[in-house]
């Protein structure tokens, strides 16, 4: 249970430091507007916020009260009002709406806007279009690596993913490139780049460009880590689109884990109130079943539970000094656990009612047939039954999405069905949710060809010459063909099944989908990492539509020690979900590697449902 | 991987994924159950204090100091306090005579250019800093701010140099050339907001039609503007974007949205009219004639269903008051609706789940298992009945259904069907080992003793009377079987 690293495992950087210049640099912001002032906080920015600094250092610099950026009329009283918020539109207009309707009232203020992670032009255009450019100083807060475990930094940018995979805006490049930037200011240069997709590339070349017009700066230095690999999300959407059942991951896919903790709802805590819990190495029973497959957890907590249960036994035999020992000593380390191990119980028990009840065998036996293949008439009338039952939109919507990646795309009759029913059950409205999808390349209909009948092919034909056609052209770059089967046939994400695949011990990454999946991502990774370049994967890469997008980059630098050379840094561009994190942290421990992952925000499969989803609930 | 037809069914049965079944409580949940009994036992003895190692958390949850908290707090307290708003009254009319504070922003139009300053030096902060190695890891956070030089102007043609080097604006851009030329560096930078800001300078300043026609053949750059008109909002040069682009069924689905911004049932519904004749793909043609025939509907059920329910003659809208309004909603959610509140309307009537079911080509298979539901959970057994009985032309009766009986006997269970109607169908599962397991689930003692003597499967039978209660009619009737010498056991 809970594998050790290899006794030569390298020692992963220190990350905190990261929290630190980013508290400090806000404090330097806030000093920048001195008296007292009243702080607006954009809602998706309270949680990153609170990780690395809390209302008393607020209130230290100054803060009076704090207030959620949300669509009403402030009531704040105070001469100074600060606005701590994302560049959006949206939240230009409602400052804009504050400071105009102060004008209108003939009261000045102080007013000043800090961007987080950077402004925007756009939004100082709005500024300027509302007529209060001037009026609002503006700051920009570099706050875009946020450290939520000793190995996982998240940029906390769940909108990369629609921005750039659907809209193909690139704002957030510049973004990732001045990320990087700072690694490598802090932790050495990277002797060895890897990199596939597009945006991977995009962002390769900016940072590279920002390197070199600070030259000098990370000359010298040592390299602490010795690989970096960027990965775009496009290039393995199925990974992400599957159920969850390494414990981390199945945590998350539950109870949705918010920027590192999660809040556990009474069900769970088994008293009347939520808990809300940090998820991270520091909880010690967690970091032991975090990544586990599921299956396995029960076992552990029970032993531990026994365990404990003994240590508390001891002291019925002690004499009065042994107690005292007992009770200084020992016994808040047991409490600690003793809490610890009564939340993950809950929690366990709470994810097997909620599975039971949504019949999550027979979800998982369809995701396995998908993934490998076979009984696809058995599958399609498996989500068909979903959405006619209205089982979740978001599940329904996923399962359709795997269906298309894994066999490039729907058969029409199938996709025309399908979507029909869909809107039917859901909504009409959610006609443009397939659109955004379509556009994707997530939920696609194969080509018009054999496998149409005459008539149904001259019907299309005539739909699509007119409007289809352009359309399809016009994103032929973001839509593609996913090639899945065959990729996973040249990498061997199917593993041969002989005999039981024993989960307690697993063999290979597989393990994190219960032995019937290798991830593709994770599988990408391994493979240019083992070979230290693309060669001998050119069909792979063909098959990805990465050919022009797949990348190598090494320094003939021999500062870089060996420990260092075992350490890399694997970049998400586009969000990577824990049952990635667990499959490469198992292949960490197999190799005597440690992985550090970099992730615009932790993501799964729902949450990229959502972002295509037009119609927010 | 190309598997045989064997191949599969071993794969299926064999306990591969047996290890991990969510469907088998016995096992992993009485483990489960089990060590958390252990751990409460425990409870006793801990938690006499234990305020000590645990976070200070607020009753909603979040811990106290935490800055999601405090936001909450201010919530609750601003608005009620009167005092404060009169104190601002009075404040108001002094400040109004305070000077206006200067611009305070520096920014011009090319400062953003510059690649990213950092806001600010750290110097501040420097004492922070010193006793940590952040220093010599990172020397140029110690530097004054002036001395920050980050440009991309290196790489960059002499326009650009011009443009980083001196403070000046766009809009020395003026000639075409320039401008695209402009344009095309912005997008080999790979940053989209530079390409923004170069899109906004060239809508401003370039006529729509030249606008268009340039991005056209510059794809990025096009996908940006895109974007950027969404967000802004400026949905009438977006549909212009459109046309020009002839890119007609985009522009369709863009007027389309616009539906999700109107409240009014009546307005929306008017402008969903507005929506049939566009451009859409004939399939999405239809839908869209879908939606606006629902929400009519809808408009026309709520208005009558309101008025009955306020009236308080119907018995069924006494019974079960309505929860929400049915606008707005789905399809399937509104033949639920209807067939839970109009289940016995003539065809003729819009509120009628046969209308409806024709009106909208509903496939026989959704009717039905919305129908049950909605039987179902009213407890109509009768009409439950009727739906699955059919009459051959000798006039004898069957039951068929379109879902299988196995999904009918979940959705009954789910709402708590007595044992006797779930009986019935869980009876009419063909396949013997479904039938088996389904009446186990749901306890149907008669139907899993009857399945064990048609088996011959004394094993099963056995098994089985441990699960019935002492004493009972079943273990009898078990027993009874069990001693019978007329059965020929297999086992």
């Amino acid at each position: 249970m809970a594998f050790p690293h290899r006794p030569d495992a390298p020692e992963l950087p220190d990350f905190s430091m990261l929290k630190r210049l980013a508290r400090d640099q806000l404090i330097y912001l806030l000093e920048q507007l001195p008296g007292k002032k009243d702080l607006f906080i954009e809602a998706d920015l309270m949680s990153p916020l609170d990780r690395i600094a809390n209302v008393s250092i607020l209130k230290q610099h100054e803060v009076d009260k704090l207030y959620k950026v949300e669509n009403k009329p402030a009531l704040s009283s105070s001469e100074q009002l600060c606005f701590l918020v994302r560049p959006r539109i949206k939240n230009m207009r409602y400052i804009a709406s504050l400071v105009n309707a102060d004008k209108l009232a003939g009261r000045t203020r102080k007013y000043k806007v800090i961007f987080s992670p950077q402004k925007f032009y756009a939004c100082e255009m709005v500024l300027e279009e509302e007529g209060i450019y001037g009026d609002v100083s503006c700051d920009e807060w570099a706050f875009s690596l946020l450290p939520l475990d000793v190995d996982l930094l998240s940029m906390e940018l769940p909108e990369f993913f629609r921005d750039y995979f659907l809209e193909g805006d690139q704002r957030w490049i510049n973004t990732v490139a001045q990320a990087l930037h700072l690694l490598s200011t802090l932790y050495g240069p990277f002797p060895n780049c890897y990199g596939i997709g597009r945006c991977a590339k995009m962002a390769y070349e900016l940072w590279r460009n920002l390197e070199e017009e600070e030259d000098g700066e990370t000359k010298g230095r040592r390299p602490e880590i010795g690989h970096i690999f960027l990965l775009d999300r496009d290039v393995d959407f199925v990974t992400a689109l599957c159920s969850q059942v390494v414990y981390e991951g199945l945590v998350d896919d539950t109870f949705r884990i918010k920027c590192g903790s999660v809040d556990f709802g009474p069900e769970v805590t088994s008293c009347d109130k939520s808990l809300k819990v940090l998820l991270n190495a520091e909880d010690k029973v967690f970091n032991e079943i975090r990544n586990e497959h599921f299956s396995n957890v029960f076992g552990f907590l029970s032993q531990k539970a026994r365990n404990l249960q003994a240590q508390y036994d001891r002291r019925r035999g002690m004499d009065i000094k042994q107690m005292k020992n007992f009770v200084s000593q020992e016994l808040k380390g047991l409490k600690q656990e003793h809490r610890l191990l009564s939340l993950h119980i809950g929690a366990c028990e709470s994810i097997m009612k909620k599975k039971t009840k949504q019949d999550f065998q027979e979800l998982i036996k369809t995701e396995h047939a998908l993934l490998e293949g076979f009984n696809i008439r058995e599958s399609t009338s498996y989500i068909e039954e979903h959405i006619d039952r209205q089982v979740s939109p978001i599940e329904s919507l996923r399962l359709m999405c795997l269906l298309s990646i894994t066999e490039n795309g729907l058969i029409p009759k199938d996709y025309r069905s399908l979507k029909t029913q869909y809107l039917q059950s859901y909504g009409p409205e959610h006609l443009l949710t397939f659109s955004n999808l379509r556009r994707a390349g997530l939920l696609t209909e194969q080509a018009p060809g054999d496998t149409l009948t005459a008539v149904e092919s001259k019907v299309s034909k005539l739909v699509t010459d007119k409007a289809a056609g352009k359309i399809t052209d016009a994103f032929s770059s973001l839509a593609k063909r996913s090639n899945f089967r065959a990729i996973s046939k040249k990498l061997n994400l199917i593993p041969r099944v002989d005999g039981e695949y024993d989960l307690k011990v697993p063999r290979d990454m597989a393990y994190v989908f219960s032995g019937a999946y290798v991830p593709l991502s994770c599988r990408i990774i391994e493979q240019v990492l083992e070979r230290r370049s693309w060669q001998g994967l050119d069909e792979v890469v063909r098959l990805l539509n990465c050919s022009d997008f797949a990348f190598t980059d090494m320094t003939k630098e021999d500062k870089a020690s060996s420990e260092s050379l075992r350490l890399i840094l694997v970049v998400f561009l586009g969000g990577c979900t824990f049952s990635e994190i667990s499959a490469l942290r198992f292949l960490g421990r197999e190799k005597g590697y440690r992985f550090i992952f970099l992730t615009t925000a932790v993501t799964n499969s729902a949450r990229l449902m959502e972002a295509m989803s037009e119609v927010k609930a | 991987m190309n598997r045989t037809k064997g191949d599969e069914e071993e794969y299926w049965n064999s306990s591969k994924f047996k290890a991990f079944t969510f469907d088998d409580e016995d096992d992993e949940l009485s483990q489960l159950k089990e060590s958390k009994r252990a751990v409460n036992s425990l409870r006793d003895f801990v938690d006499d204090d234990d305020d000590d190692d645990l976070e200070r958390v607020s009753w909603s949850g979040e811990p106290v100091g935490s800055i999601s908290w405090s936001i909450k707090e201010t919530a609750g307290n601003s608005g009620s306090s009167h005092e404060g708003r009169e104190q601002l009254k009075s404040r108001n009319s002094f400040s109004s005579y305070a000077q206006l504070p200067k611009p305070t922003s520096t920014y011009s139009l090319s400062s953003f250019f510059r690649g990213r300053t950092r806001p600010g030096s750290f110097q501040s902060l420097s004492d922070a800093l010193s006793d940590t190695p952040a220093k010599s890891y990172a020397p140029e956070l110690g530097r004054p701010k002036g001395e920050y030089r980050v440009s991309y102007s290196i790489h960059w043609c002499d326009s650009f140099h011009m443009l980083f080097c001196q403070v000046c604006s766009l809009e020395r851009f003026r000639s075409l050339q320039d401008k695209l030329q402009l344009l095309e560096e912005a997008v080999s930078m790979h940053d989209g907001n530079v390409i923004t800001a170069v899109l906004i300078f060239l809508k401003r300043t370039l006529s729509k039609e030249i606008l268009f026609r340039e991005l056209e053949v510059r794809q990025v750059a096009l996908r940006h503007l895109i974007h950027f008109l969404k967000e802004i909002g400026d949905q009438k040069l977006l549909l212009d974007l459109f046309r020009f682009l002839d890119r007609t069924e985009e522009l369709a689905l863009s007027h389309y949205r616009e539906h999700l911004n109107i409240q009014d049932p009546d307005k929306r519904k008017e402008f969903l009219k507005t929506c049939i004749g566009l451009p859409f793909s004939a399939e999405d043609s239809a839908h869209i004639q879908d939606h606006y025939t629902l929400l009519e509907r809808q408009i026309i059920i709520e208005a009558n269903d309101r008025h009955l329910e306020s009236a308080g003659q119907t018995e069924i809208f006494r019974k079960h008051p309505r929860k929400a309004s049915i606008l707005n909603m789905p399809l399937v959610t509104t033949l639920f609706y209807s067939c839970f509140y109009h289940y016995t309307e003539a065809e003729g009537t819009f509120s009628s789940p046969v209308n409806l079911k024709k009106t909208f080509k509903i496939p026989d298979k959704q009717y039905v298992l919305t129908a049950l539901a909605a039987r179902a959970k009213l407890r109509a057994w009768n009409d439950v009945d009727a739906l699955f009985t059919t009459k051959n032309w000798l006039g004898y009766t069957k039951k068929r259904a379109p879902i299988g009986f196995h999904r009918v006997v979940e959705i009954l269970h789910k709402n708590n069907a007595p044992v006797q109607i779930l009986q019935e169908y869980v009876n009419l599962v063909e396949d013997v080992d479904t039938k088996l397991n389904l009446a186990t689930k749901f306890k149907c003692h008669d139907v899993v003793i009857d399945t064990c003597r048609d088996l011959k499967d004394r094993q099963q039978l056995l098994a089985y009377r441990s699960k019935v209660d002492k004493g009972s009619a079943e273990e009898e009737k078990i027993d009874a079987l069990l001693s019978s010498s007329q059965i020929r056991w297999k086992n």
